[in-house]
């Protein structure tokens, strides 16, 4: 185990440096990072000028070597047009994402579970392959579409949650839902082919045969099984959720980092971008760090190979 | 030797199709309700691209400034002048949305042949060489999959600037993880099979081994990998547009067509309704096809 835990905690390491490689170069994909923080039509004066300002005028490689030291120590560097510290900016923000991703998160598994003990008790059925037109129909709604639907029927229609903001826990209602929707089926059927597996197997039959009730076995016995490796997918589908915040957060302004990223990539506000894009790829890394070691500690298999 | 891919990732590869043993049969196919009704959508939708020019009952481009947010003809305000009305510049909402049917296509297409050529490249190579080479594509597999897809994509559109072949690239060059994930494992598999050995005895090439034994074999999960991938790319386009950081107006992109009309929902409903519902039923139509061709070309794991 624990050599199974250095091995992947040496490869987090080395896909997190290679990943702030991607995210510093990012900048540097326009050519000229000076006449891009410039902006258009500045004059070459100004250019210069920024070009000495930020450094720009080193060689690459001590550049990157200098960002990365001062994040490591800290230094988060400033933001270009909120004018302050990048740090206390984006971990201020990073608290409402994560409450979204999460709430998301329990949207997708209070969807997905029912659906998917259903769909693996009646296998084959009618309500089988129905909520399996349920799942391919839900993946063909486009997220940013689905959101606006929302706002029309809660918040037009109805009138019973708020457009935008992030107040209240009202706020976080139709974002959760909005994001929480789209990895429901990957979830369902995850837990149906785990259900059908699992329902398959002796000892349901022996629980069965006791003569316990259906609720105890498929819950107590077989769920509890079919679950596990919904918890791996939930750690990587939460990576994924706080990536897919950008959309979510945009269109109900919701101040998150999504909405921050999606701030500071249209007001060209590069050492944020850089910030968040960095931040949310090791929030990945950690994520799946923390789902391996939690499947190699429940499946010894996997330790040794 | 095991590559030190992570074992959540190994576990989506090894959700991935054993290759195909049978060929697929013509008469199953009539069984296949999801491949023969998302096909038929899909290729509705394919004619109705290709035909755009003489579907559209006007320029797609052309602002009739007098008539602008005219509803559909169902509506009591519509006309068969216009037949899904027209939008907030008076541009002929049925024309866009035809042409608009080209960029969702070209996206979905070009990314997915794109994301293909690398992902099957770096996978197949991975799962026959194995050894450090294996080693070296499952690292850029894990730090490919840890970069936040759309995030970059944004901020790459926006300093290189928007066009329809940035954005084709962009979403090209950074979605070929899944190709290359399952790939990889599908390749170890055949690799282990009788008949390569029996061929690496023969003394054939590596290159006539992997384009003659092992390409065929995997076929099947490339191109139900294809569909997955389209239809995604498809989404991220439309999503990236309806933030303004993809396709650049007055190119008539779904996605960019309910942002444009955003502003106007509240009143003129239909405006984001009519490109919203177009774009799921072509992912629907992706989406339902990949599924029964899944099932069509491996039929042993039929789960």
């Amino acid at each position: 185990m624990l050599a199974f835990m250095i091995r992947r905690l040496g490869l987090a390491i080395l896909v997190a440096l290679t990943v702030s490689v991607l995210a510093f170069m990012l900048l540097h994909l326009s050519g000229d990072p000076a006449v891009a923080l410039a902006g258009e039509g500045a004059r070459q004066a100004d250019i210069d000028m920024i070009r000495k300002a930020y450094g720009l005028d080193r060689p690459i490689l001590v550049q990157y070597a200098d960002w990365l030291w001062n994040i490591l120590n800290g230094h988060f560097g400033t933001s270009v047009y909120f004018k302050t510290d990048a740090g206390p900016l984006i971990f201020s923000k990073l608290k409402t994402t994560l409450l979204l991703g999460v709430a998301a998160l329990g949207v997708a598994l209070l969807i997905s579970i029912p659906l998917g003990v259903l769909a693996a008790l009646y296998k084959d059925s009618i309500a089988d392959r129905l909520c399996l037109a349920v799942a391919v129909l839900g993946q063909a709604l486009p997220n940013f579409f689905f959101a606006l639907l929302l706002i029309m029927l809660f918040s037009i229609t109805w009138r019973i949650l708020p457009v935008s903001g992030s107040g209240t826990w009202q706020h976080f209602v139709m974002p959760a839902i909005a994001l929480g929707y789209y990895v429901a089926p990957a979830f369902m059927r995850l837990i149906r082919a785990g259900m059908v597996e699992v329902l398959a197997a002796d000892y349901i039959r022996t629980a069965r045969a006791k003569g316990l009730p259906a609720g105890t076995v498929i819950f107590k016995h077989a769920l509890r099984n079919a679950i596990v490796p919904v918890v791996a997918l939930a750690a990587v589908q939460l990576g994924y959720l706080l990536g897919g915040s950008v959309v979510i957060e945009t269109i109900f302004a919701l101040d998150g980092l999504g909405y921050l990223a999606y701030q500071s990539i249209t007001f060209k506000d590069y050492p944020v971008m850089q910030l968040i894009v960095l931040l949310l790829s090791v929030l990945y890394v950690l994520l799946t760090l923390a789902a391996d070691v939690a499947n190699a500690w429940l499946d010894p298999r996997i330790r040794v190979s | 030797m095991a590559a030190p891919i992570p074992p959540v990732v190994a576990e989506i590869a090894a959700t991935s199709p054993a290759p195909a043993a049978a060929r697929p049969g013509w008469r199953r196919l009539r069984h296949n309700q999801a491949l023969l009704a998302g096909g038929a959508i899909l290729l509705l939708i394919v004619l109705v691209a290709v035909l755009a020019p003489w579907l559209s009952p006007h320029d797609p481009y052309f602002q009739d400034l007098a008539h602008r947010t005219a509803p559909p003809v169902w509506y009591d305000k519509g006309t068969w002048l216009h037949p899904l009305g027209t939008d907030q510049l008076g541009r002929d909402y049925m024309s866009r949305l035809f042409y608009g049917a080209r960029i969702s296509l070209l996206i979905g297409l070009s990314v997915a042949l794109i994301s293909g050529l690398i992902g099957t490249t770096l996978g197949m190579a991975a799962g026959y060489f194995g050894g450090a080479v294996d080693l070296a594509v499952s690292f850029l597999i894990t730090t490919r999959l840890s970069v936040p897809v759309i995030l970059v994509a944004l901020a790459t559109v926006a300093i290189v600037g928007g066009s329809l072949w940035v954005v084709i690239l962009v979403l090209g060059l950074l979605k070929w993880d899944r190709f290359a994930v399952v790939m990889r494992s599908a390749t170890q598999q055949v690799r282990a099979l009788e008949y390569v050995s029996a061929a690496q005895a023969a003394g054939a090439s590596t290159w006539r081994i992997v384009r003659g034994e092992v390409l065929p074999n995997v076929v099947p999960h490339l191109i139900v990998i294809a569909t997955l991938e389209a239809a995604s790319a498809i989404l991220l386009e439309a999503a990236l547009s309806f933030l303004g950081l993809g396709v650049q107006p007055p190119l008539p992109s779904w996605g960019l067509m309910i942002s444009e009309a955003k502003a106007y929902m509240f009143f003129s409903f239909w405006l984001i309704a009519i490109p919203g519902s177009a774009l799921a039923l072509l992912i629907f139509a992706i989406n339902l096809a990949g599924d029964g061709l899944h099932q069509w070309l491996t039929p042993e794991d039929k789960a």
